[in-house]
This record gives structure tokens, sequence and C-alpha cells, in this order.
């Protein structure tokens, strides 16, 4: 059985290119459009990684982060933030909130197949 | 003549003095004798004594006589003259205007008087030499002082000077327009409630924030700075909603070191709208940061997912999509961005606002005197308000003017028109083809007009507006002309400074010497008292029976004077009609009062304004019955001391049939302009409580409290009248 992959951004430029790479690299890919689909899409499908924007509508990265971390059920799920929230104070909040990764836009897709590989092994 | 009961005595005395020493001499004589030779002298001078003896009585009387004259002369000489003396001396000594001792008496008593006379002289001299002294001293003070009243006035930045009890000494025309559009009272009082000689500056800054800045002043001199430049800054918020900053200096007395100052210096900026700028900009930074990363993440995925070798064609075109999309967006938003930066580099050099006109007047000027061309207007538009760094722009035309003039342009224009949010500012003159070759370097050399060389160029002229200046040639009219585009004042030019017919009072050093004193209200001296002087104008008599304000108007005195600078106008919406009859008193139509504020908003700021001081009105028990009637409805309450300048008139002339206030006023010497605005009342009542001081003062009247004595006595003799 392969892997699930989330990928959560209102952004539809992004979420196309990293559909289809992780979908390349054998993944499962689910889609969410914003905070709220994301957190439900957690809890229904159980991905085992999820690619979280920072910045969304209604409800924010942080927001869902911090609700994956307090869900008893879903708290183990791998996340991988992405955000073009580049200050210092950002990256803390993200770590703060249990991001097990925070990477700044933009970013290298090499370097983001390589965590994501990292992650999952 | 006067009777001098002592030259009686004197006289009198010698006379008394020999009859008692002869009758003396007759006892102790008859006394050596024995019985039979006292029978027998007896017995002699017993026939005598009638048929002679009236000769030693006259022998005796020429004697007396002899006697009381010379010691009549002796008096004269030796006790009236030096009396005389002395009282003419002491005369002398209480007014050194007095004339010279006349010299009288003896040769000792007349050399006194002289003595007296040179030294006299000597102290008139001196006392004249004295005065000449202070008059020009104070003469220094005052024109410093002028000086200094005018510079302030002139400052572009808010000032405000207090003592250290916090009363304002000095403000300028900036800090009154500022708390104008601090001010939250209605209209009428236009700031005047917050900012006044001898207010409190803690009715506006919290007084715990002005120890801490002095504080922080003090530990920094302490710590070994300057003591001359030490100042410290906060930023408070104001109620308002404004942002102020604040430098502060302490004033200390000159040429002490480390004395403690007695009082400070406020700088006030108004931070509101520049924080909001800069606020803006950082958030435009921040979101463009942010949209930036996001765009170049999906441009940069896109790209990586485009070098996969085996891409379908449907598929490559989807990234390349994207990769369109991000650019055009990010265009989007830079074009968004420098729209809005061009408005704010605007603000960084600091622009005075300046009408069309005055600038083109100006600039018509300075080239003429430069360069003894004409200038003509062509089309101005004087009427738009232009930003410019006047001093700068003016020079930069006038040196385009003079590397103009080997051309010989007879006819130069001035254009200004608007273009848009900016003005065209053009200098014209008459050209059949354009040479720009012929005017080289004009744009970036250095400008110099005259001997003057200044540091900047025509091109930074304009870039300091952020704008622009170029050369055109219009072949159709055979034109030519310098262009400088102009930034237009943003919103509403700042009210020009007024100069009114009387220079307003904006300082009383005075203040620094008073302090708050110890001392009850009603202890302290009429002289020292701040007032509001105010008067009403009412719908009617009656306010128990529906009667409404519908006009207060104030001023103040401190330090014995009228300042007639911050007075308190305000028109009050009654809610009700006015009646037809009263019109004609008031001069106040129903139109005038629709839309004004209402009694129960008027009252607090009234209150505000009249805050610390007592309150003075002519009749002024009608004035106060219509504020009690408010108290519920304003929810402010005047208990302070209130004094009636009626009942002080009829202290001070008792016997005068009328003490309305024009009577009181042409008895005074008071001339009233305005009667019956109740600003013109409030100002008349004013100099006539002013007039009635000293009056006061001759029949012994000096503190508050004896005043508001005297007062009510005079009240209840007229009520039993």
């Amino acid at each position: 059985m392969s892997l699930k992959v989330l990928v959560a951004d209102d952004e539809p430029n992004i979420v196309v290119s990293l559909e289809f790479m992780m979908k390349r690299e054998g993944y499962e890919v689910l889609v969410a459009r914003d905070g709220r689909q994301a957190l439900e899409a957690i809890r229904r499908e159980r991905p085992q990684l999820v690619l979280l924007d920072a910045m969304m509508p209604g409800m924010s990265g942080f927001d869902v982060c911090e609700a994956v971390r307090a869900d008893e059920a879903v708290r183990d799920t791998q996340i991988l933030m992405l955000t073009a929230k580049g200050r210092d104070t950002d990256v803390a909040r993200g770590v703060g909130v249990g991001a097990d990764a925070y990477m700044t836009k933009p970013f290298s897709t090499r370097d983001l197949m390589q965590k994501v590989r990292d992650m999952l092994a | 003549m006067k009777f001098d009961r002592r030259l009686v005595l004197v006289m009198l005395a010698p006379g008394a003095a020999l009859a008692a020493w002869l009758a003396l001499g007759g006892v102790l004589f008859r006394m050596t004798l024995d019985p039979a030779q006292r029978a027998g002298v007896d017995a002699a001078i017993g026939p005598l004594v009638a048929s002679h003896g009236v000769l030693p009585v006259a022998w005796w009387l020429i004697a007396a006589a002899l006697a009381a004259w010379a010691a009549g002369r002796l008096y004269a000489a030796h006790v009236a003259a030096p009396a005389r003396l002395a009282d003419a001396t002491r005369v002398l000594i209480g007014d050194v205007a007095a004339p010279d001792l006349v010299p009288h008496g003896g040769a000792a008593a007349r050399n006194l008087a002289v003595a007296i006379n040179g030294l006299a002289g000597a102290r008139r001299a001196l006392q004249d030499d004295m005065a000449r002294l202070v008059a020009a001293a104070s003469r220094g003070v005052a024109e410093q002082r002028d000086q200094l009243g005018a510079l302030m006035a002139e400052l572009n930045q808010s000032v405000v000077v207090c003592n250290l009890d916090g009363r304002i000494l000095l403000y300028n025309e900036r800090a009154r327009q500022l708390f104008r559009r601090l001010s939250r009272a209605p209209q009428g009082a236009g700031g005047a409630e917050l900012i006044g000689l001898g207010r409190s500056i803690y009715g506006v800054f919290d007084r715990a924030l002005i120890a801490h800045a002095l504080e922080t002043v003090e530990r920094r001199i302490a710590r070994g700075d300057d003591a001359a430049t030490a100042s410290a800054r906060f930023v408070t918020g104001m109620p308002a909603g404004h942002l102020l900053r604040v430098s502060m200096a302490p004033v200390r007395p000159a040429a002490s070191d480390g004395s403690a100052p007695t009082g400070f210096v406020l700088l006030l900026d108004d931070i509101t709208g520049e924080y909001e700028v800069q606020s803006r900009r950082d958030r435009q930074l921040l979101e463009l940061t942010e949209a930036s990363r996001a765009s170049f993440a999906n441009m940069q995925a896109a790209l990586d997912v485009l070098d996969y070798p085996d891409l379908e064609a449907e598929e490559r075109d989807r990234f390349q999509k994207v990769v369109r999309e991000e650019v055009s967006a990010m265009s989007a938003r830079l074009a968004a961005l420098a729209a809005g930066m061009s408005q704010d580099l605007m603000t960084r050099w600091p622009l005075q606002e300046m009408l069309g006109g005055d600038l083109v007047a100006a600039v018509a000027t300075r080239i003429e005197a430069d360069t003894g061309q004409r200038v003509t207007p062509d089309e101005v538009d004087g009427t738009l308000w232009l930003s410019v760094d006047s001093f700068a722009l003016i020079q930069a035309l006038a040196f385009l003017a003079s590397r103009l003039e080997p051309f010989d342009r007879a006819d130069l224009r001035i254009r200004l028109t608007q273009a848009g949010n900016r003005a065209h500012l053009d200098l014209i003159w008459a050209a059949e083809d354009a040479r720009p070759e012929t005017l080289t370097g004009w744009q970036t050399g250095a400008m110099q007009v005259g001997d003057v060389l200044s540091p900047l160029s025509v091109r930074d002229v304009a870039e300091r507006h952020g704008g622009e200046v170029w050369f055109e040639h219009d072949r159709a009219r055979s034109l030519s002309f310098f262009r400088f585009l102009l930034p237009l004042a943003t919103g509403e030019p700042a009210a020009a400074v007024t100069h009114k017919d009387s220079r307003p009072e904006y300082y009383d050093f005075d203040l620094f010497a008073a302090s708050e004193g110890s001392r009850a209200l009603d202890e302290r001296l009429l002289g020292d008292i701040a007032y509001t002087v105010f008067d009403t104008e009412t719908t009617g008599l009656h306010p128990a029976h529906g009667d409404e304000i519908i006009q207060i108007g104030a001023t103040r005195i401190v330090n014995g004077k009228v300042l007639r600078g911050e007075c308190f106008d305000q028109l009050v919406d009654p809610q009700r009609s006015i009646p037809e009859a009263s019109i004609p008193i008031h001069g106040i139509r129903p139109a005038m009062v629709r839309g004004k504020p209402t009694i129960a908003e008027v009252m607090p700021a009234f209150r505000t304004f009249a805050s610390d001081t007592v309150l003075v009105g002519h009749n002024v028990a009608f004035d106060m019955r219509f504020l009690k009637l408010k108290e519920v409805v304003s929810g402010v309450r005047f208990d302070q001391p209130v004094l009636d300048t009626l009942l002080l008139s009829s202290v001070v002339h008792p016997n005068e049939a009328s003490h309305d206030l024009e009577a009181i006023a042409a008895r005074l010497g008071v001339t009233i302009s305005g009667r019956h605005t109740a600003v013109g009342d409030a100002l008349a009542t004013a100099e006539v409580f002013l007039k009635l001081l000293p009056l006061l003062r001759e029949q012994g009247i000096l503190t508050l409290g004896q005043a508001r004595e005297a007062a009510q006595k005079s009240y209840y003799s007229r009520l039993r009248y």
C-alpha cells in the first residue's frame, strides 16, 4: 500500500506542481484548498505526511497544526510547513505549534523531495 | 499763624524764673533777720509798697521782656529751624522730586540744609541713572521676549513652555492649531479649553508621564550628558486618537550648573499621519515579500516539473501557464506598489504648502531682481495648492532664467496648470526651433545665480519634490519651455497663521515665578487669580419656564491681562424656538443655531475651559441660574467661586444709581465693541473687572474672600433698599 500525502495550499499554482511531483514519487496525493478542508482530510484519510501552507483563508496552517497536535487520533501525522512567511518569528511559531519541518518559499524541489523521503523513511 | 505752645512757654519761662529767683532772695533775706529786725523792715517798707511797689515790678517786667525776646530768638534759631529742617528732610526722603530745602535759622542750621541739599542732589542723580539703566534693561528684555514670541509664532513645530507646576507660560500658533485638532469639544472652544496661558499641561498629558520624562533627563545628566542639551522623548496617544511625539527639555536658570529646573519645554509633533504612512509602508513591504516568496515558489516548482523529460504536451502547457500567470501577478503587484511608493517619496523632504498664485508672483519678483528681465504670467491657475520647497524651486527657476539671459530672451513667461494629480510649472520663452545643445549642463550642474553657488542642481530640486523637470519645444506656437512636474498639496492646506488686529498673547513669563501656593483661594490676592469672564445669551429671562441658553462667550484673565486670543465662543441649539422679540437683543436667528451642539454637549467643554479659575460675570446670578438648571442634563457642575461685576461696582461706587454694564464701562473709561454678543460682553466685563480691582484695593479689599464678603454685603444692602 502506497503512502498518503496531503497537499494543503490555497494557491492552485503550487498545488498543481506538488501534486505532480508527489505522484511521480509514487505517493497517493490528496489535495485540500483551505485549512478546514485540510483538517477534515487529515482526520478522514489519515495521511502519513502533510505539506501545509501557513497562510490559508479561514483556518491558517498554524491553526491546523495546533488542532492536529491536540487531536489524539491524528497527533502523530508528520507535518512539513511550506510558507512564504520567512521571518524568524514565523519559523519559531511554526516549530512552536508542532511542525516537524519548516521550509520557506521559494524552495528547491530537490530539497523538498529529499526532505519528504527522509520524513517518510 | 499757628499757635506754638512751646514757643510761648520758652518765652515766658525766663521772666517766671527771674520772679521766682527775686522772691526766693526776699524770703531768704527775711529769714536771716530776728523778729525785731523783721518788724523794723516791715514797718520801713510797708508804706512804700503802695507808693513805690510798681518800680521793682516794672524793672522785673523789662528784664522778663528782654529775656523773652532773647529766648524767642534762640528758640527760632536752634529749635524751630532744625525741626523744620528735619521735616523737610523727611519729605525729601519720601519723595525724590521734592524741592530743595530753603536754608533757615542759624549758620549751623543753614550749613546743614546746604549739606542735605547736596546729598539729595547726589541721590537724585543716582536714582536717575538707575531708572535709565532699568528702563534700558527692561526694554532689552521686552525686545528679547517679543523676538522670542515672534520666533515661536513662525516655528513649524508646536512649542509649549511650562513651569514646574505644569502651568503653560508660552505656546505658539502651531501648538494652538495642534490642540484645535486634538480638541474633542465643540468648535467654539477651538482648543482653548486645552491650551492657554496659565492652564495646566496636565490636563493634556498624564502628570506621571511628564515626571518620568524629567527623571529620564536627570538620569542622563547624572550619567554625564551635557545638561544644556539633555532631553527626553516619548510618544503618547490622545483621547481623540492622535499620536503625539513629545520632546522634552528642562529649563534651568541661566549660568548655574546642576541647579534644579524651573520648568520645561515641550516640542510636540503630531505623528499620526507619519505613523500611518510608516506602518502602511511596512505592511506593503511585508506583503510584497510574502507574495513574492509564494510566487517564486510556484514558478520554481513549475520550472522543476518542466525539467522532467517525459512530460506530455498537455502537461507542459499547464506548467508553462503557471509560470506565465505568476510572472504577470508579480508585475501587477510591483506596479501597484510603485504607484503607492512615489506618493510616499514626496513626503520625505519637508515641503510646505503654497498657493500657486503666490509661488508665481514670488518667482517673477526673484527673476526680475536677479536678471532685470520682466516676467509675465501666461496661463496661471492661481488657485492650485502646491506642495513645494519654495526657496529651492524659486532658486532653480531664477537660475534657468539667468542661463537664458545671454540669448536675450526678452519675453519670459510663467505658466502653471494642473495635470492630473500634479501641476506643470513652465518657464516659457519664444524660440523658432529647439536648441537644447546651448543649454547643456543646465539640468545636472550646480546652480549659480550671481555669486551664489548652490550645492543643488535643477534636477536635485525636481527630485526633492518627487517630481521631474525637462525641456520641451512647442513647434506649433514657436515656444520653448522648461517644465517642472510638481506635487499638488494633498488634503486641506493648513490654516495660514492669521494675524489679528491685536497680537494674541501667547506667552507670559511672569508665570515662571507664580506657584500654586498653599493658601486657600479665599486668601489669595485678587490680582494673582486666574479668571474666566463669561456671558450667556438666552431665549428669555425665565429659565424655570423653559428659556434656554443660545450662546456662551468667555475669555480668560491671567496675571492681570485679558487673553483675547483665548476665547470661548459657542452658539447653542436651544432645541426650542427663539422668541421674535428677543432677536433684536442678541441678534441670533433660529437658522444660526440649527445644527449647533446642544447645551449638554457645550457645558462640559465650557467646564474644561473654566477649570481652575474663578468665574466672573455681570449680573452673573442670572447666568448661573441657567447653568444650575442644566447640571443634571449635562452632568457638569460649576462649583468654583463666582464674582459679579455689578455687585463689585456697587461696592466701589455705592452712590451711583446705575450699575449696568454700559454705565460702569463709561464711568471706568472702557470702550465696548460687539455689545450683546456673548463674547463681546464677556470681553467688556473682563476690562471692567480689571479696572475695578485697583478701586477695590483702595477700599482695602485685597483678597478674593474680602471681595466676596463685600459683594455679599452690598447685595444685602440693595435688597433692604
